[in-house]
């Protein structure tokens, strides 16, 4: 049996949340909520015979026959949205898949944390920053084979990719990106920077990690983990990509990515937002899988 | 007869060609003699702004604060002044920074970006400071497209508007329409100003050019220590406002001091408009790309120039420093020629 899945948010996240569920056979999309009943996610919502809210999460929650076959529900609003969703949410005893900064629940890069927090009570997580999920899989990569003194990452992104809730509030960015290079990529110190570049035609999201290591870096344990971990991503970001290095250079390790999206609906060029969705979507095939592992015990 | 404000950027644009190891000694010698020199306004930041210290952009010997601190306790009538790039400075930072002295914010975003800096903008008002928005990279838009810009970070609350020339590409046409253009648009409260890099040799010519065209602040570096080239030298431009008749509060003497016996002598630094500076101009590239494509040429064994020429290709924008190592490293492999020793692992 499929998990039942709602999307609150009907932007180009939401929207783009909603296609790769459709192409996930273990996800069946049962409801997306927005609160414009003109937006065009909404509209793209009904021709595919999903529940198109516009009442936002109070909507959503007075449709018992909808909210009886909902397992899991995931956030595409905005930080401050969320706050308000996440006690709802957890109300009605539903997962939450949190998408915005808001960081209600444990930060979740899924080829480094995914397990060790579903296997506790957790029932809200977190997906950090579009940055985040491309570069502290490698921070965290060198941290496996070694102690990392300092992690430091920058994401370039295509001006167009980056919506008027990132450019509103882009602090939140750095900051939350370099708090979770520490607390899940296992530098002792981080930091992040965010570049907009508005070329035409938009550029392809890249990505360059800069760590340094405690002691001298083992370059062929550390070239063999990265390499490991960038074929980890690619299984639910096929578009994730190795495009030099790692580069050596005494206790400084860099490596640089480049993330090309799925365009399951966004553009191709907009890798950041895609690899967020992939990552909350696998996120969702792991709560699947669980369960069934589960039922299966029983 | 107009009066002109000038804001010396000498220790902060200046932070590039040191590679951002100024001491406190030299910034408290420095911002002490610009200020008896009567600089009204005196910029002091590592050279890609508050948190700017960085293995992207090289990092900092000192403190930033603990310089905007020193600097601080040593002007007596200057406004000390700090840049800020939304994406790597935060907030946070600019707090910190006014806490420690810093009465004037600059807020710098790439010329076609100003909406990420509204948060920043407002934050500096609220802290009671005074706000310059700084449109980088502005050759590349068309006047009217930079009005739109410049607008917006109007309407957060900037007291000033910049026309930045970043990549020193612009002629005196350009700046003129830009500046021309700007001044007509905005409030009449908002004031203008115009910042100049010397990478096509026409830093102060620039600096001239703007003020005929409505600019009222004027950003300039002792001996034009700067990125690139450098920018247009506070001396000359003192130099040539006075012959003009224009009016800038400023001792030219003091400032000549500075750039001869400080910068051009301890330091021992003078940006010149030598092949790879003239590269940036010509091709539009972000002056402080120039001492990084240095480090990589050595490092990779590449010409600066063609990973200059590649990194404008790719039509990177400040701060982007890190694709030029990259340009160099997919350069040192198409010369065929044995990879650099440290990439044979890959």
């Amino acid at each position: 049996m499929p998990l039942n899945v709602a999307v609150i948010g009907s932007g180009n996240i939401g929207s783009d949340l909603m296609f790769k569920i459709f192409r996930n056979k273990n996800l069946k999309m049962i409801a997306l909520v927005g609160i414009d009943p003109k937006s065009d996610g909404l509209a793209r919502a009904r021709k595919h015979d999903v529940a198109a809210i516009d009442t936002g999460i109070e909507g959503l929650l007075a449709r018992k026959d909808l909210m009886d076959q909902i397992d899991l529900i995931f956030d595409a609003t905005s930080a401050k949205a969320h706050e308000h969703n996440a006690p709802l949410i957890k109300a009605a005893g539903k997962f939450a898949v949190d998408l915005t900064p808001a960081a209600v629940g444990p930060y979740i890069i899924p080829p480094l944390n995914l397990k060790e927090h579903l296997e506790g009570d957790v029932t809200n997580v977190n997906m950090v920053t579009c940055g985040g999920q491309a570069t502290i899989p490698i921070v965290g990569a060198i941290s496996r084979v070694q102690p990392v003194a300092y992690g430091e990452i920058v994401a370039t992104i295509a001006s167009k990719s980056a919506g008027p809730g990132t450019r509103a509030n882009i602090d939140e960015f750095t900051e939350t990106t370099a708090k979770a290079i520490e607390t899940v990529g296992g530098a002792k110190r981080g930091k992040a920077i965010i570049i907009l570049n508005p070329a035409e035609p938009p550029l392809i999201m890249r990505d360059t990690v800069n760590v340094m290591t405690e002691t001298a870096p083992d370059q062929a344990a550390i070239t063999k983990s990265v390499q490991q971990m960038v074929a980890d991503v690619q299984t639910y970001v096929p578009g994730y990509k190795l495009k030099s290095g790692p580069v050596f250079d005494g206790n400084r390790v860099t490596v640089f990515l480049e993330v090309t999206g799925a365009a399951h609906y966004l553009p191709a060029y907009a890798g950041n937002l895609d690899i967020m969705t992939a990552a909350a979507v696998r996120v969702a095939q792991e709560v699947y899988e669980r369960r069934n592992a589960l039922v299966g015990a029983k | 007869m107009p009066k002109v404000r000038i804001t010396d950027v000498s220790l902060r644009d200046g932070s590039h060609p040191v590679f951002h190891q100024f001491t406190v000694d030299q910034i408290v010698r420095i911002a002490g003699a610009l200020d008896a020199a009567g600089v009204p306004v005196i910029e002091v930041t590592h050279g890609d702004g508050l948190a700017g210290s960085s293995i992207q952009y090289g990092f900092s010997k000192t403190d930033d604060l603990e310089l905007i601190e020193a600097a601080a306790a040593t002007v007596k009538r200057a406004k000390l002044a700090v840049l800020l790039l939304p994406g790597i400075g935060t907030i946070h930072d600019l707090k910190e920074a006014q806490k420690r002295g810093a009465k004037m914010a600059r807020i710098a975003t790439h010329c076609t970006e100003a909406d990420i800096s509204a948060q920043h903008i407002a934050a500096g008002k609220e802290l009671g400071m005074e706000v310059v928005g700084f449109l980088m990279m502005s050759h590349l838009i068309e006047p009217a497209e930079l009005v739109v810009q410049a607008k917006l970070m109007e309407s957060y609350g900037a007291d000033v508007v910049y026309v930045v020339d970043s990549a020193g590409a612009q002629t005196m046409d350009m700046v003129h329409d830009r500046v021309t253009a700007l001044r007509a648009a905005l409030d009449a409260k908002t004031h203008v100003g115009f910042h100049a890099h010397n990478n096509l040799g026409l830093g102060v010519g620039n600096a001239v050019t703007a003020v005929k065209a409505g600019a009222d602040n004027i950003d300039g570096a002792c001996r034009g220590l700067g990125a690139g080239a450098g920018n247009a030298a506070t001396e000359a431009i003192v130099a040539v406002f006075n012959k003009m008749g224009w009016e800038t509060g400023i001792d030219l003497y003091g400032v000549m001091d500075v750039a001869e016996d400080i910068i051009g002598g301890e330091i021992g630094i003078t940006p010149i408009v030598n092949r790879s500076a003239l590269v940036l101009g010509y091709a539009g590239v972000y002056s402080s790309f120039l001492r990084h494509a240095e480090n990589a040429s050595k490092r990779f064994g590449v010409p600066t120039a063609k990973i200059l020429e590649m990194v404008g290709q790719r039509k990177a924008v400040g701060g982007q420093e890190d694709i030029i190592v990259e340009c160099a490293i997919e350069l040192a492999n198409a010369q065929g020629g044995k990879p650099a020793p440290e990439l044979a692992a890959v």
